[in-house]
């Protein structure tokens, strides 16, 4: 059987699956002051009753990481950047204890400019100092020769607890990006061990050890163990578990937009072929724009649960939440009171969301239920605008080849899935705005994210780098070289490449048969010196797919006919 | 969040499956290097910074600017199509506001072709910095237009195009035409009669550094734009006077390029030659981004950078200030010059060879323009090329008078019963592109 945890802004959702289906799905309130106390008792009522032998693993998506960054309560760490010619590093200062470096490699992972050890060690003993244990090197163009991170690495002095190197985190070039996402694995490190270190040890108390796996918001999962090395890798995963949850019932090929409507934010992504679609470049956490993987998605804060006001006569959703529902207790109107008052929900205290709507449709010149009618109008539209927004964003990605631009994709859904609460009682009113799309609410709508988080396969990427010219092949961030001939070539690049995305892909996480692999980027370009080719230049970015895994066909068969 | 200081689109097109041939300075490679420096400066992430998908032109949008020979599919692909497209997109971002300024980084490049195109010159199939500006002049109803071309070979198709416009004014830095291609671009070279003085060249000598350069702008190209008051400055911005470049003897660098673009202050930048790919332009093309973007670029500088071995001898200096004496006397005179080469004729005729060197074509034309004292005066072109078709090119001006649009007329009327293969009307004020066939009914 497999665990789902999926952590949200109001609900912590937890299923536990078995071959026949759903065993169990429980709902626990979402205390984001203590995380891993709300993780442990979704386990622990799920778990309720079970025997601990039959797990066969736990998948868990946390808002941990993202929590500790948006609160700014992250420890105090040290950078190291090291940048060459271009523009000035320091615009791209990430907080205090930042330092830049001499040293220069160039696009082609050549050295220009050699790193000064002094420097450095004069740097890091400033570090040291102020008690900082924690550090992050990153220097430009590191994906094509990490020689200089290395070196920096080795100049240090003794006395630092744990090193991220800028060139383990992506093999994406992006300097600005690179320092970011070191620094922020750097920064939530401690807080993610830690963490992670005390569900382990609370589940094995239980009795419970099995493979535990993080879900990432790249729709795919990754060891626990692993993520250590990358806590940031963990960030922002909920609307992923989200898309992969509706992913288990998008059976045909057709484009699809899912929108995960829940209590404090609706996620708007795409799916194509069965996958998430990708963002090329990489996960923007709060006011960081990072390389971590992650899907084409769009958080709206518009949800369930966000207050309704009147401001200057027109009515306003959101963006904050102040609590729950009036129906349930909470301190001001929302959609879920309008669906209250529309007799959709029928578990809260009516009475309660129809006093609170009065002057709104006093503002509105109008009664309580055409009121309550225009509040899910308005939220349903801005929904569906805004995937609209999203659909445009994507097809107006800029391409590179002329072969891109005359055959490029556009994406082009004809029905939205939908999930999360109060999924179903919207279907109607969405589709009313989208104007000849198909909607349709994912079967267990109400924890299809969860489902998502347990299904998902463990997904990973690997760029591989050869300049035959310098005789070299590198995959940085494997910590793979090796010295090619004038021989190696696109064909060789993919074969190489496969091959380390598949031990990658096991070492994180995944089993043989989840291990399906893509090519997704192929350059292969002669470098011409005069009028002679002197050399091939090779760029292959190979993947694992975003997907289930394997042993979810039976399940899903299962949960579909339910 | 690293912020631009004023709204700058970019369109990156460094079409990655197009090639003149595969040891070409102009091939796939071309842009590789300036593409990974682009992306490893995370350019596309700062704020204010924003990359534009190009939009494929249309016929139409060549057919306003070039009489091409047979038809154009016979001499473009589909990169030209997109390379166009990419300028034509950053135009238009700017004129909608999206941005304030916008530079094209694409390829191929454009300002080799001329008005009549048989083939290739100069790696150059279709001029994309003037199918850019007559496609904006038509949607957006601007008239008065200035080209700064900065790049090393003189802008000698842009030139030819704009000849007789004297709504255009065409300014060409480059490298002396007695030590590189194509040969032309002397301060002599004005103008026609209509339009005498909207043509400015500005020959520099070999060696030229970034002091050079600078006063020519400074001096010389920014008081004319001054006084001339375009709606529009266009910088054809190629990128071979640099130090390192393999087919050209500058001395310009990434800092020097970097100024230039903050002084010119250009509303839109459109890339066109450049061979140092690996030296330079990724340097180069970040340096004019930044500038471009009002950003500081400071510490943009190539590896090899090195300002006293680039510094400029004395004689140069003299050299270059004589010259843009010249320039600024042809500017001054312009309207003496104009009524000198009208005289009283009511026709002007002139005779040429072209030479297509990309492609090895010669090209015989004889143009007839009418003088006319209301309008730039529409004008014709019979064009011969041993390999392709004998044609008549007939072209009437945005602004023409209807003495001269009737008179266009009538030379299609007649062309028609002569011995041409094809017979084209541009008929700019119509907005509207005729052909007539042999043989066709």
């Amino acid at each position: 059987m497999i665990i789902g945890l999926d952590v949200g802004g109001t609900h912590t959702d937890v299923v536990l699956l078995a071959k026949d289906g759903i065993r169990k799905a429980v709902k626990v309130p979402t205390n984001s002051a203590d995380l891993f106390h709300t993780v442990l008792t979704g386990i622990t009522a799920v778990t309720a009753g079970i025997d601990p032998a039959s797990l066969r693993r736990i998948v868990l998506s946390t808002t941990l990481a993202t929590n500790a960054i948006a609160q700014g309560c992250i420890p105090n760490v040290g950078m190291i950047v090291s940048s060459g010619p271009g523009i000035d590093p320091e615009y791209f200062r990430t907080h205090r204890n930042y330092t830049a470096v001499r040293g220069c490699i160039d696009h082609r992972g050549r050295e220009i400019e050699p790193i000064d050890p002094e420097q450095v060690r004069q740097a890091a003993q400033c570090f040291l100092e102020q008690g900082i244990t924690h550090l992050g090197i990153v220097g430009k163009f590191s994906v094509r020769n990490p020689a200089h991170e290395i070196a920096i690495q080795k100049a240090l002095p003794p006395g630092f607890e744990r090193i991220f190197l800028g060139h383990r985190v992506s093999g994406s070039l992006n300097f600005p990006r690179r320092i970011a996402t070191t620094y922020l694995n750097a920064a939530v490190f401690p807080i993610h061990y830690a963490f992670f270190n005390a569900v382990r040890q609370s589940l094995a108390e239980r009795g419970i050890c099995v493979p535990i796996h993080i879900m990432k918001p790249d729709g795919g999962t990754m060891l626990l163990d692993a993520s250590v090395d990358q806590p940031a890798q963990t960030i922002l995963s909920g609307p992923a578990a989200s898309v992969m949850g509706s992913l288990a019932f998008a059976f045909d090929e057709e484009d699809a937009i899912i929108l995960d409507i829940g209590g404090t934010t609706t996620d708007i992504a795409v799916l194509v072929n069965l996958a998430p679609i990708l963002n090329p470049s990489g996960i923007t956490v709060g006011s960081y724009k990072t390389l971590i993987r992650s899907m084409e998605s769009h958080s709206l804060a518009l949800g369930g649960d966000s207050a309704i006001s009147i401001a200057q006569g027109r009515l306003q959703i959101g963006p904050e939440r102040k609590g729950f529902a009036l129906a349930f207790g909470g301190p001001y109107p929302t959609p879920t009171d309008a669906l209250c008052i529309l007799g959709k929900i029928k578990t809260g205290n009516t009475d309660r969301a129809v006093e609170g709507f009065q002057p709104i449709a006093k503002a509105l010149g109008c009664g309580i239920e055409d009121a309550a009618k225009q509040v899910l109008d308005t939220l349903c539209r801005t929904v569906v605008q805004e995937a609209n927004e999203l659909l445009r964003r994507i097809n107006e990605k800029p391409v590179y080849t002329i072969h891109e631009i005359l055959e490029g994709y556009r994406v082009h859904p004809k029905k939205i899935l939908l999930l999360g609460g109060p999924a179903p009682y919207l279907a109607s009113r969405i589709e009313r705005f989208s104007e000849g799309m198909q909607v349709g609410v994912v079967p267990r709508w109400d924890v299809a994210n969860a489902i998502g988080a347990a299904l998902a396969r463990t997904t990973t990427e690997v760029v591989l780098f050869a300049d035959t010219q310098q005789g070299i092949a590198m995959a940085p961030e494997e910590s793979w070289q090796e010295k090619v001939d004038r021989q190696f070539d696109k064909d060789k690049a993919i074969e190489h490449a496969t091959a380390l995305l598949r031990q990658k892909a096991v070492r994180l996480g995944a089993v043989p048969e989840d291990l399906e692999t893509e090519v997704i980027e192929e350059y292969q370009f002669n470098m011409v010196r005069g009028f002679y080719t002197t050399g091939r230049n090779i760029r292959v970015r190979v993947q694992i797919k975003p997907g289930l895994i394997a042993a979810s066909d039976a399940i899903v068969g299962m949960l579909s006919q339910e | 969040m690293y912020q631009a200081k004023r709204r700058t689109g970019l369109v990156f097109f460094p079409a990655f499956d197009w090639a003149i041939n595969p040891t070409h300075p102009e091939r796939e490679e071309r842009l590789l290097y300036t593409q990974d420096q682009v992306f490893e400066e995370g350019i596309f992430d700062i704020e204010g910074i924003e990359e534009f998908k190009p939009d494929l032109v249309t016929v139409k949008d060549v057919q306003r600017v070039h009489f091409c020979v047979p038809d154009v599919w016979g001499v473009t692909t589909e990169s030209h199509f997109i390379s166009a497209g990419g300028a034509k997109t950053i135009g238009m971002a700017v004129m909608d506001k999206r941005v304030e300024r916008g530079f094209a980084l694409v390829r191929p490049p454009g300002h080799h072709a001329m008005r009549v195109v048989h083939g290739a010159r100069g790696f150059c199939n279709i001029n994309i910095e003037a199918i850019m500006i007559e496609y904006l002049r038509k949607a957006y109803g601007i008239r008065k237009v200035a080209i700064v071309d900065t790049d090393c070979h003189h802008g000698d198709g842009t030139q030819d195009i704009y000849w007789h416009d004297p709504d255009t004014l065409f300014i060409s830095l480059h490298q002396d035409g007695r030590t590189l291609y194509p040969g032309s671009g002397f301060t002599n070279e004005i103008g026609g009669p209509t339009a005498s003085g909207y043509t400015l060249n500005y020959p520099l000598p070999p060696n030229t550094s970034d002091e050079g350069f600078l006063y020519a702008i400074e001096q010389v190209v920014l008081p004319v734009l001054k006084e001339f008051e375009p709606e529009l400055i266009v910088n054809s911005a190629g990128q071979d006077n640099h130090f390192s470049d393999p087919i050209t003897n500058m001395n310009f660098t990434a800092q020097g390029y970097a100024r230039l673009t903050e002084l010119l202050q250009a509303d839109i930048a459109v890339l066109e030659g450049g061979y140092s790919i690996e030296g330079a332009l990724p340097y180069l093309n970040v340096g004019i981004i930044l500038a471009m973007a009002g950003l500081d670029y400071s510490k943009v500088t190539e590896p090899n950078y090195n300002p006293m071995a680039l510094r400029q001898k004395p004689e140069i200096m003299t050299w270059i200030q004589r010259i843009g004496d010249q320039v600024l006397t042809n500017w001054k005179n312009r309207n003496q010059l104009s009524e000198m080469a009208r005289g009283d004729k009511r026709f002007e005729e002139r005779s040429r060879t072209l030479f297509y060197d990309t492609d090895s074509l010669v090209e015989d034309q004889k143009e007839t323009l009418r003088i006319c004292p209301d309008c730039p005066g529409a004008w014709k072109i019979e064009t011969e090329c041993q390999k392709t078709q004998r044609a008549l090119a007939i072209h009437v001006p945005v602004h023409a008078c209807s003495d001269c649009r009737n008179l266009a007329m009538d030379w299609f009327e007649q062309g028609a019963r002569q011995d041409f293969d094809a017979v084209f009307l541009q008929d700019r004020p119509q907005d509207r592109f005729v052909v007539k066939r042999r043989g066709a009914a």
